[in-house]
């Protein structure tokens, strides 16, 4: 992919190289080349079935519980390549967190839900639980809405404070990258605007990579935007070049609405 | 074109949604009226149940549940013995059937690869559909004399020493038993239990199970966290239909539970349980105190029953009610 511009002099936190990814028989993506930069926000458009969430759940590994579903090539961070066999799955799943399109709290309270994954990976007393409980829900902008019923269920919030308990979820691990797969699909307006506000914050600390089938948001809260149509990366480049100057025929038809 | 002329649609609407309104009161009524069959049966057999235990009720008084007595010639009824094997052999029928269909659970949702799902899945509920009488034939002649031969006797060595443990495992291993009886019973609420616990967990949304995937979480702390909670209303309600069916069960445990009316605290002696009593004896039981006493006993089973299904029903709402699902 020569006219690529990939994000050079920019910190890379995640790259992809050759990458192929089959749903038994059939070819979901084919050849992908990007890199993600670091503490950026990376945006994945595309028409439906293009293969931008396929391509964001390879780099958390989650195709793995599906019997069926391979990738092939090289997904590396710090040099290393998740995709390898010998990856410790769960270790790759601690250091990539996810968020998905429908807010997906844990049958458990609101605080269980936070400290649930926390204590995968780190003992701590319960006064460093209470804390960092507490800045993962600062950091989700829901400490304030929540912090005197953290022991109700996380069920019992609204779709957008779930969707915010899910972030907060995400980050009190500490991972170094961020995915969000539609994370404001199924969200009203106020909520939206939330949640993209909410990424803008976290970009200062995390590297964020996201699907999105709303370009206006693309546009509105990405660096980098990749364009994916039937499974192959069309364009990369930054946003502003992407939705201004797009350089390929297909890209551009798509963001004017001519097709998708 | 000419529109009908208003008051005779009117009409026609009034004469159809009259009938519409005469079909759905007689579709209420009848089903009303099947509703209603069931709790009539229910009132219909707890009162002929009474009515038939009567004489022994008034004879021997709430002591009928804790005299530890059963004899025929004397005419001196108690339903300890029977309370006593029937609770027990159920209560250890579940402890060995519940983990072993947890087990099997997990595996067919969360681990099994595809291929092999469906005809483990299959032969699961071939299992189940295995007519009781069949497990008690096993039961008795094939079960029992291996058991015998070759657990009982290690069993007893290796724990029969242990203090208060030890007295549950003395006793000649003659294979039929308490013990023996449970086991038989766990192997047959087993298929039972698995297919519940296995609907149950696929109800779980994938995207939940890839939440907890996403953070690290190994396959078991997807179960012991998510999938687990997440199911607990149906997991509780599938032990409590095992337990209903075990608490039942006649014809395999009659065929190895060993038959004897008395109580023994090692659970390799012989006992009996309400349901194989009720077997046993109907047959030639003479009118009087001792049909009246396996009325008695009928009615206690009924309402050992309602008591675990009520008791089931307040696990369910109460677990309900404090985490707000």
């Amino acid at each position: 992919m020569p006219d690529q511009a990939m994000p050079t002099g920019e910190n890379i936190a995640l790259q992809v190289r050759n990458l192929d990814f089959f749903y038994g028989d059939f070819k979901g993506l084919s050849n992908i080349n990007l890199d993600i930069a670091s503490k950026k926000v990376t945006a994945f458009i595309g028409p439906s079935g293009c293969g931008k969430s396929t391509l964001l759940r390879t780099f958390n590994r989650m195709y793995d519980l599906y019997p069926g579903q391979r990738a092939e090539g090289q997904i590396l961070v710090h040099g290393k390549n998740l995709l390898d066999k010998n990856q410790d799955v769960n270790l790759v799943r601690a250091k990539i967190g996810m968020v998905f399109q429908k807010p997906t709290p844990f049958p458990m309270t609101i605080y269980e839900n936070i400290a649930f994954g926390v204590r995968l990976y780190e003992r701590m007393s319960k006064s460093a639980m209470d804390d960092r409980v507490e800045w993962a829900l600062n950091k989700a902008a829901l400490w304030g809405e929540v912090k005197d019923k953290l022991q109700q269920s996380g069920l019992s919030l609204s779709g957008g404070q779930q969707q915010r308990l899910c972030i907060a979820r995400a980050v009190a691990v500490k991972p170094e990258i961020v995915l969000l797969d539609e994370p404001t699909s199924a969200l009203d307006p106020i909520s939206t605007a939330k949640i993209e506000e909410l990424i803008n914050e976290l970009k200062n600390d995390y590297t964020i990579a996201i699907v999105t089938h709303n370009m206006q948001q693309a546009a509105r809260i990405s660096d980098f935007t990749a364009f994916m149509y039937l499974g192959e990366l069309i364009e990369f480049n930054e946003t502003g070049t992407i939705f201004m100057r797009p350089g390929k025929k297909q890209t551009e038809d798509y963001i004017t609405g001519r097709f998708g | 074109m000419s529109e009908p002329s208003a008051p005779a649609g009117i009409d026609l609407h009034a004469k159809q949604v009259g009938r519409f309104r005469l079909q759905d009161k007689f579709f209420h009524y009848s089903t009303q009226f099947f509703a209603f069959i069931v709790l009539a049966a229910l009132v219909g057999i707890l009162v002929s149940l009474t009515i038939e235990a009567w004489p022994t009720l008034k004879v021997f008084g709430p002591a009928f549940l804790w005299t530890n007595i059963w004899s025929v010639p004397d005419d001196q009824y108690g339903a300890l013995a029977a309370i006593y094997g029937t609770v027990v052999t159920s209560v250890l029928a579940l402890l060995i059937a519940v983990p072993i269909s947890f087990g099997i659970a997990l595996f067919l949702t969360e681990t099994c690869p595809l291929w092999l799902r469906r005809p483990l899945g299959t032969a699961i509920e071939l299992l189940a559909g295995i007519p009781s009488i069949v497990y008690g034939i096993w039961g008795l002649f094939v079960f029992a004399p291996l058991f015998a031969e070759y657990i009982q006797p290690p069993l007893q060595e290796l724990l029969g020493d242990v203090p208060v443990i030890g007295d549950w495992f003395s006793g000649p291993p003659i294979g039929v038993g308490i013990l023996t009886a449970s086991i038989v019973l766990a192997l047959m609420v087993t298929p039972f239990i698995a297919s519940v616990m296995r609907d149950v967990f696929e109800t779980v949304p994938d995207v939940l199970k890839e939440s907890a995937y996403g953070v690290g979480c190994t396959t078991w702390e997807v179960v012991r966290n998510v999938v687990l909670p997440y199911t607990r209303v149906g997991v509780i309600g599938g032990i409590m239909l095992g337990l209903g069916r075990a608490l039942g069960e006649t014809m395999a445990v009659t065929f190895v539970i060993g038959n004897a009316n008395r109580i023994n605290g090692s659970l390799f002696a012989p006992g009996t349980s309400i349901a194989s009593t009720l077997a046993n004896e109907f047959g030639e039981a003479d009118p009087g105190l001792h049909i009246a006493s396996l009325f008695a006993l009928g009615l206690v089973l009924f309402i050992l029953t309602f008591i675990v299904l009520a008791i089931s029903r307040w696990l369910i709402s109460r677990s309900m009610g404090t985490e707000g699902l």
